[in-house]
């Protein structure tokens, strides 16, 4: 399936029938949905519903098994590297080297992109995420929240025009929830279409414009955010085991 | 260009933070050479005869050490794919990875000549010469090693596979390099050295060429 969309003035995400598959387990079902540009988006769901999963397609990190979107108008299949060069993904994973320095890290990366990777170019980036002052030490010494911070100062460092945001409260401390906060309504001011894929429904909702409810892998309920918490079936009185 | 250079600084910055790793290989090398003098004996003319392949051999067996570490950073935290989605080009990456698994095999084979001397009781007529085969030596295995080590990364019994893929594989170079090695050091009567030499590099240039075309099929989904 290919979408025809033109790339200046299209959707930040156009995703149709996207589904993915781990061995013989789906983990991703016919998901369709769009997001218009310089729009954000919620992404709710129990644990193994498939955020994850949908994220990974979508910054084409993996292939998805049938379906197509195009992402601000670029085909995720044929025009991967495009699609690459304007998004941006904070995984599960951190993508960092555990023996390099915080500042290397964001040096390989700078590297890559063509962009300064001076040590004064850096710092203000890791100043953002609070970890300035710790810019020299390896990451193997880092606690999980502080590589989750590194792990989004990279993130940031892409400057993409669609940010993919995989649980990122996720490992932090309070005041690095509202640092995300921070950087959230930053990239929001600056023009940015963002996903996010959060268990804090509340947090979420206040935040983002759309919302999107994955079940075992199929979109269950797709709205307004600050809908989602109330109506998107995942109020935790509503889940057998009282959480969501 | 800017790519390769980027991941040719990277590849370095990480080697001169495992340099511990080199010398634990360079370790597992001499152990080798050593333990290959203990099973042919003291017959020094012997041990002269096929110290170039002892050489050849104990290299081999470290390079799979090296390959495999090689890419273990990549995977803890899938810096790999991190970097594929900035997105680097897989050619580049697969280029610095090699160039440094390369530099470091050749820097290998340098340090076990001077052993293998000592043990073996071999001559050294033409260093400059040896130190260009063991170059072209390294390069041979590290192209090939560099692809099958991604390939096999994420595989679980990794150390198994590597060297049962990548060993029938790189026969014909270590043949070459043997031979080349062989002829520096016995001397080279009939001009042959030439050929292997020759040899050697044809066969380094099909892998360089092929495994960075294949790389990018490797890593990514």
């Amino acid at each position: 399936m290919t979408l025809q969309t033109g790339v200046d003035s299209s959707p930040a995400v156009v995703a149709r029938g996207l589904s993915r598959r781990y061995g013989r387990r789906w983990a991703l079902v016919d998901v369709s949905f769009e997001l218009p540009r310089g729009r954000s988006l919620m992404l709710a769901g129990r644990n193994g519903s498939g955020k994850s999963t949908l994220l990974r397609v979508l910054a084409s990190a993996i292939r998805p098994d049938h379906g197509a979107a195009r992402m601000l108008g670029h085909d995720l299949l044929r025009e991967r590297d495009l699609v690459r060069g304007c998004s941006a993904l904070l995984s599960h994973a951190s993508y960092l080297y555990e023996a390099l320095t915080a500042l290397e890290n964001l040096q390989i990366a700078a590297r890559f992109l063509g962009r300064p990777a001076n040590r004064a170019a850096l710092l203000p980036l890791l100043a953002d995420v609070e970890l300035d002052t710790r810019a020299d030490d390896p990451v193997q010494t880092f606690s999980a929240g502080m590589r989750k911070r590194l792990a989004l100062a990279r993130t940031l460092l892409q400057d993409a025009e669609l940010v993919l945001l995989d649980e990122p409260y996720g490992e932090l401390d309070p005041p690095g929830f509202r640092l995300v906060d921070r950087l959230f309504a930053t990239l929001r001011a600056s023009g940015k279409s963002v996903l996010m894929a959060t268990h804090l429904l509340d947090r979420g909702a206040a935040l983002c414009d759309e919302g999107l409810v994955l079940d075992s892998g199929r979109l269950r309920w797709q709205g307004p955010a600050r809908e989602l918490p109330a109506r998107g079936g995942l109020d935790p009185a509503s889940l057998p085991e009282g959480g969501a | 260009m800017n790519g390769l250079l980027a991941a040719l600084r990277k590849e370095l910055l990480l080697q001169q933070r495992g340099a511990a790793q080199l010398f634990a290989v360079l370790v597992f090398g001499a152990t080798a050479l050593l333990l290959f003098s203990f099973a042919v004996g003291p017959n020094a003319e012997l041990l002269r005869r096929i110290a170039p392949g002892l050489l050849w051999l104990a290299l081999l067996l470290s390079s799979t050490l090296t390959l495999a570490e090689s890419f273990q950073s990549e995977m803890e935290m899938k810096a790999l794919e991190g970097q594929l989605l900035l997105p680097a080009s897989p050619a580049a990456l697969y280029y610095g990875k090699a160039l440094s698994n390369w530099l470091q095999l050749t820097l290998l084979g340098v340090l076990l000549v001077p052993l293998m001397v000592a043990l073996y009781d071999a001559s050294l007529p033409r260093p400059l010469a040896l130190l260009g085969v063991i170059a072209l030596g390294a390069a041979g295995l590290s192209a090939p090693g560099t692809l099958y080590a991604a390939m096999t990364q994420q595989a679980r019994s990794r150390q198994t596979l590597l060297p049962l893929l990548l060993f029938p594989l790189v026969v014909p170079v270590l043949i070459a390099a043997v031979k080349a090695t062989a002829l520096l050091m016995h001397g080279d009567p009939m001009g042959q050295l030439r050929p292997w030499v020759q040899l050697l590099g044809a066969f380094d240039a099909i892998h360089w060429s092929l495994c960075g075309l294949l790389f990018g099929r490797v890593v990514e989904d």
